[in-house]
C-alpha cells in the first residue's frame, strides 16, 4: 500500500521527504506537549485532513491504526479511570467509581496517541521506506540506528509469514479446542521460536547486506532537492507545531 | 591459471561447535567448483568464509594473494573492490531480498558501490532484461514465487558483473524448469573467466555446473577431483552421505538400489 500511495499525487507526496519527516515529527512532538483536550481534538482533525489530502482513506486509518491504538492505549489507561483521585462520575461495583479527572487523563492520553499514530501512519504510507531511511541519515541519525530500522522493517513481513505458517501447522495437527492455559502455553512457545528464528534471520540478512557492500550508509537512486514549496511547507509545519504547543500548554 | 582462493589449515566454530576443521584447499581463477556434502558438512560456512563474512578461528584465507582479515575488510578501498569482485547468492532468498521492489533490490549493490545514478539505472535495466525479470521490476521481492526470488537474488549480484560467484544451494527450492534455466546460466559462465563456486548436495547437477568437486564431511574435505572420477566412486559417495537406498518399482517389481547419478543410470535398473 505504501508503494502505491507514495506514487500518487497528494499533499505530503509533493514535499521533499526530509520536510515530510521533520514536519510530521514536529507535529507529533507538539501533540505530546499539548495538554488541552479541545486543542488535541483540533490537531486530530488536522491530522485526518492531512491524511485525506495525501490520498489516505479514513477506512485505512481506522482499520490499520485507530482500532489497534485504541485497544492498546485503552488497556493502559483503563486503571487510571478509577485510580485517579477526583469527583466520582460513575459508580462501579466494589465501591469503585470512574472519576472526572480519571476520565480526562484517559481521554487526553488516547487523543495524544491516536493523533500521533495518525500523523506517523500518514507519513509512512505516503513515503517509500527507503526515502524515510535516507531522510533520517541526511538529518544526522546515526547509521547504526538506521540499519536497525532497515532490518526491523524487513523482518516484520518475514516474521508475520513465519507466524502464519506456525499457526497453520498447529491448526493442521490440532484436534478439538484448546483450553485457555494450553493456548497461553502455545503462544509463549511460538513467541520463543519466532524470537529464535528472528535471531538467525537477522544474522543472515545482515551478512547478505554486507556481501553486497553495505557499510552502514543508506543509498538510494533518489536525490533530494528542496524547492520553494518545501521551504514554505517547512515554515508552515514549524508555525503550526509552535501554535499547538503554545495554546495547548 | 593463478590461485584465487588459498585456504591454509582453516578452522571455524559457531559458539564452540566446530563447523570447519583444519581445511586446506586451493581454487584457481576461472574454475567452476562444486562443494559437495550432506547437510551440516560445512559447505555454507565455507562459502561465508570465502566471502569474508566470517573469519577463520585458526588458519588463513587468501584472495588473489591478499589475506582476508577483519581489519582489511574495514578498509573502504579493499572492501569495495572485494565486494565488487566476489558475489554471494544465499541459500535462503528471503534473507537476501530486503528491498521494497525488485528494481531497488537489483540496484542495491551498485548503489553501495557508489556508482553514478545513470550507470546504476542502465546496469539494472540491462540485468533485469538479461535475467528476464523486467516484468517484476515494481513487485515486492517477498511476494514472488521461489523461482522468481532466486532469479532476483541472482540478478542482485550479477548486476555488479563480479569475477567470482559463490552459490549456496542455488537450485534447492526450484521447480525443474527454473532449475534447468539456472544451470543454463551457470553453463554460460563456464565459457568466461568467471570463477563459480557452488555448494550443493544435488549430485544430478554437479556435472553441468562444475569441472572440479570437493567432497566435504564434518567440516573437512575428504576427497577432490573431476566429476567423472568422484561421481563413480560409490564408496566415497556413501561415506559422505550423498547417496541413499532408493526403492521404486518397474513393471510391478519393487526393488531398491543406491540412488546414483551416473551418465548411465540404466545399469542400476537391470533385474
Amino acid at each position: 500500500m505504501s508503494e502505491r500511495l507514495s506514487g500518487q499525487a497528494g499533499a505530503l507526496q509533493m514535499l521533499d521527504p526530509r520536510v515530510r519527516l521533520v514536519g510530521i515529527l514536529l507535529l507529533v512532538v507538539s501533540t505530546v506537549l499539548c495538554s488541552r483536550i479541545e486543542v488535541l481534538i483540533g490537531v486530530f482533525v488536522l491530522a485526518v485532513m492531512l491524511a485525506l489530502a495525501s490520498r489516505v482513506k479514513v477506512s485505512t486509518l481506522a482499520k490499520r491504526v485507530w482500532w489497534i491504538a485504541l485497544g492498546f492505549t485503552g488497556l493502559m489507561v483503563a486503571p487510571a479511570l478509577i485510580t485517579t483521585p477526583g469527583d466520582p462520575m460513575l459508580a462501579l461495583p466494589w465501591n469503585l467509581s470512574v472519576t472526572e479527572h480519571g476520565l480526562q487523563a484517559a481521554l487526553l492520553l488516547i487523543l495524544r496517541v491516536e493523533t500521533a499514530v495518525t500523523l506517523t501512519a500518514t507519513l509512512v504510507l505516503c513515503t517509500p521506506w527507503n526515502q524515510i531511511l535516507k531522510a533520517l541519515r541526511t538529518l544526522g541519525v546515526p547509521p547504526e540506528l538506521v540499519a536497525i530500522l532497515v532490518m526491523t522493517h524487513r523482518y516484520i513481513f518475514l516474521l508475520m509469514e513465519s507466524a502464519n505458517q506456525m499457526f497453520d501447522s498447529r491448526q493442521s495437527r490440532a484436534v478439538g479446542p484448546f483450553r485457555a492455559a494450553q493456548q497461553r502455553a502455545i503462544a509463549a512457545r511460538s513467541a520463543g521460536v519466532l524470537l529464535s528464528k528472528s535471531m538467525d534471520l537477522s544474522y543472515d540478512v545482515y551478512q547478505a547486506m554486507t556481501a553486497r557492500g553495505f557499510r552502514g550508509e543508506v543509498r538510494t537512486l533518489e536525490t533530494f532537492r528542496m524547492r520553494s514549496r518545501d521551504y514554505a511547507s517547512l515554515i508552515a509545519f514549524v508555525g503550526i507545531a509552535i501554535t499547538i504547543a503554545w495554546i495547548g500548554r | 591459471m593463478s590461485i584465487l582462493f588459498d585456504l591454509q589449515n582453516v578452522s571455524f566454530a559457531y559458539d564452540g561447535i566446530p563447523a570447519l576443521n583444519n581445511l586446506t584447499l586451493r581454487i584457481e581463477t576461472g574454475q567452476q567448483v562444486a562443494l559437495l556434502g550432506a547437510n551440516g558438512s560445512g559447505k555454507s560456512t565455507l562459502l561465508r568464509l570465502l566471502d569474508a563474512l566470517c573469519f577463520p578461528s585458526t588458519g588463513s584465507i587468501s584472495f588473489a594473494g591478499d589475506v582476508l582479515t577483519r581489519d582489511k575488510l574495514l578498509q573502504d578501498d579493499f572492501c569495495f573492490a572485494f565486494r565488487r569482485r566476489v558475489a554471494f547468492v544465499f541459500q535462503n532468498p528471503d534473507a537476501q531480498l530486503f528491498n521494497p521492489t525488485v528494481f531497488d533490490e537489483v540496484a542495491y549493490g551498485p548503489l553501495q558501490m557508489q556508482w553514478p545514478a545513470a550507470q546504476v539505472r542502465d546496469r539494472v535495466e540491462h540485468t533485469l532484461n538479461f535475467m528476464e525479470i523486467s516484468h517484476l521490476r515494481e513487485r515486492p521481492p517477498y511476494r514472488l514465487s521461489g523461482g522468481e526470488k532466486k532469479r532476483v537474488a541472482l540478478a542482485s549480484v550479477i548486476v555488479l558483473d563480479p569475477d567470482v560467484l559463490l552459490l549456496d544451494e542455488p537450485t534447492a527450492t526450484l521447480d525443474p524448469r527454473s532449475q534447468s534455466q539456472f544451470i543454463d546460466l551457470v553453463q554460460e559462465w563456464k565459457n568466461t573467466s568467471k570463477t563459480v563456486i557452488t555448494a550443493t548436495h544435488q549430485l544430478d547437477i554437479v556435472e553441468d555446473i562444475a569441472q572440479s568437486l570437493f567432497i566435504m564431511q564434518a567440516g573437512s574435505v575428504i576427497a577432490s577431483g573431476p566429476p567423472a572420477e568422484i561421481l563413480t566412486n560409490t564408496d566415497l559417495l556413501v561415506q559422505a552421505n550423498l547417496v541413499h537406498a532408493h526403492r521404486h518399482s518397474h513393471g510391478g517389481v519393487v526393488h531398491s538400489h543406491l540412488h546414483l547419478h551416473r551418465h548411465s543410470h540404466h545399469d542400476d535398473h537391470q533385474h
